[in-house]
């Protein structure tokens, strides 16, 4: 018997059908003739030939050092690094091409803010008087380094909890930031939950009281229009893996003023501005903050993801993941004993779902999905303290992107129910 | 089909009804944990003279890793330390064998059902956990107890 699913007529869908045919790694066909159905872009997305091309094109062509050199190479290398930057800015609608830092990945980018209040004069300083604010819906990444520097400095780390229905807990914000307050990082989409945060009342709140804040946007970033002074934050970090870029790039935005005034992370070549044997002088930013030779074909690779997701829309991106996420969170609720850790409508929800199966380990749910060519994240999400907050050890987590079509969604389902039948 | 090399019947059985599990007396007790899947266990190890007397856990973590933790547990409670380490050493080098060793059934019994097990990476890990946890305990216990420590 074949059922149709409504998932073939979801509206605001994409034209999936020639947007994969851009993917390779999508043509691909796994074990005895399974096609590929990847659910773990919240881990790192597929690549585009447009990418792909742009990477050799840039180590066939332009390949040289960037930022010095007279010869032809180093100009096109620089410029083609440069010309990433400003596709950046305007991604994210920065008001100056020189807040955007080129970093490795978003832990990289969270760490030198984190690292820079440690190591900056007031009104920045973080000391042992101060006060940091995160979330219990961190991923490792953002909360690890507030840890290192609260151990460094003997400043306070505080953090909102989460409601039952995988929401922060606001209740308590007037206490949780303060005037003491230094800094609140915080996601904007959390990789486990799901959950998309208001934005709003928290930098309302830290702006009352003084406070800088940091936004985690490396789940937002690949899905959503993300306009940084829309946002009123004072840093913004992701990472380009996540949106169709190569590994080895991320990106810190931060308002100019902070980046004069803040002091540097990394010392080494291309972040000065003369070096005598006694001392140095900086380089504006943002090379002040780009030691060493950074990554020149990742930095264009992510330029060209850019594109590649401008082109498509981002609005219409989102609006097709925010079908996408309906249609499985609906039917995910239909498979015996699974239970959502997170929202359970797709109101205010990115496309990373993460469930338990009754008491099947997830380990086991992904092992045998993985048979069935269904690619999806098992484990803690590097979000442990969620894990703890809902009583799991871990979740199997589903997560889709421009790509993702409701035929996979009914693909990953019919794969639960054969989990349910191989332990049952 | 692959998978059920990996989910032998016998695995799932050890799974479905552990064998030995709980907290009882111990002369040590570890906790390990897999930190890439959360798996946890906590293994205490009693002796007795130079007897394992008795490996009890508790521990939460994927079928492999917790059929493994009941194999552990009836394949050295029992036997001399010096028997036991040789058990545990065989069953290593099955699963770091890349699914190119069956395994010595005389020596492993159960155990062998892990060759399948050895060819998936990430998994490996979840078949040690157990195994790892007891050669720590083992040794803390051996290590406070250094009168019968041969």
């Amino acid at each position: 018997m074949t059922i149709i699913h409504p998932g073939s007529t979801l509206a605001g869908l994409l034209d999936t059908d020639a947007i994969r045919k851009d993917f390779p790694v999508l043509q691909r066909v796994l074990h005895d003739g399974k096609p590929l159905v990847y659910l773990d872009n919240a881990a790192t997305s597929q690549k585009p030939r447009q990418v792909l091309d742009a990477l050799n094109a840039y180590y066939e062509q332009h390949n040289a050092n960037v930022h010095r050199g007279v010869h032809v190479l180093a100009e096109e290398a620089t410029a083609l690094y440069e010309g990433a930057r400003d596709k950046v800015a305007a991604f994210i609608n920065a008001p100056s091409r020189d807040e955007v830092i080129f970093t490795k990945n978003a832990s990289e980018s969270l760490n030198l803010v984190a690292n820079m209040l440690g190591w900056a004069d007031e009104p920045y300083r973080v000391d042992a008087d101060a006060e940091i604010v995160i979330t219990e819906m961190e991923h490792h990444s953002n909360i690890v380094p507030w840890q290192l520097l609260s151990q460094r400095t003997g400043a306070k780390l505080k953090w909102f909890g989460l409601t039952d229905e995988g929401r922060l807990d606001l209740s308590d914000i007037e206490q949780l930031i303060t005037e003491k307050t230094k800094i609140v990082s915080f996601t904007l989409v959390s990789n486990l939950l799901g959950t998309i945060n208001p934005v709003e009342a928290i930098v309302r709140r830290a702006q009352d009281v003084g406070a800088l804040v940091l936004i985690d946007a490396s789940q937002a970033a690949p899905h959503m229009v993300l306009d940084v002074q829309a946002l009123e934050a004072d840093f913004v970090a992701f990472t380009g893996h996540k949106m169709l870029a190569p590994t080895g790039i991320g990106v810190l935005w931060g308002r100019q003023e902070l980046l004069e005034d803040l002091p540097p992370f990394l010392g080494g070549g291309e972040m000065i501005e003369t070096v005598t044997m006694g001392s140095s002088t900086y380089a504006p930013a943002p090379h002040k903050f780009e030691a060493g030779t950074p990554p020149i074909a990742q930095a264009v690779g992510l330029g060209a993801a850019i594109d590649y997701l401008s082109n498509v829309g981002m609005e219409k991106i989102a609006a097709h993941e925010h079908a996408i996420t309906e249609y499985a969170v609906a039917r995910l609720q239909e498979v015996p004993d699974l239970r959502i850790i997170g929202p359970r409508t797709a109101v205010d929800r990115g496309a990373a779902i993460s469930f338990v199966l009754g008491d099947i380990h997830p380990h086991d749910v992904g092992q045998v999905l993985d048979e069935q060519g269904i690619a999806v994240r098992v484990g803690h999400h590097c979000a442990r303290p969620v894990c703890l907050r809902y009583g799991v050890p871990a979740t199997t987590r589903a997560s889709f992107y421009l790509y993702s079509t409701p035929g996979e969604v009914d693909l990953l389902i019919d794969g639960l129910h054969h989990v349910r039948n191989f332990f049952g | 089909m692959k998978l059920d090399s990996m989910y032998q019947e016998i695995i799932l059985d050890h799974y479905r009804n552990p064998h030995g599990k709980g907290l009882r007396d111990g002369d040590a007790e570890v906790h390990h944990v897999n930190p890439t899947c959360g798996d946890e266990i906590t293994l205490r190890v009693r002796l007795d003279g130079a007897v394992v007397a008795d490996v009890s856990y508790e521990s939460q973590g994927c079928s492999i890793s917790q059929a493994s933790a009941s194999v552990l547990n009836d394949l050295v409670v029992g036997k001399p330390i010096g028997e036991a380490q040789a058990i545990q050493e065989a069953f290593l080098e099955l699963m770091q064998s890349k699914g190119q060793a069956e395994g010595d059934e005389e020596v492993l019994e159960d155990a062998v059902a892990f060759a399948g097990v050895s060819k998936y990476p990430a998994r490996v890990k979840c078949a040690l956990l157990s195994w790892m946890a007891w050669k720590d305990a083992t040794a803390k216990a051996l290590a406070e107890q250094p009168a019968i420590n041969n």
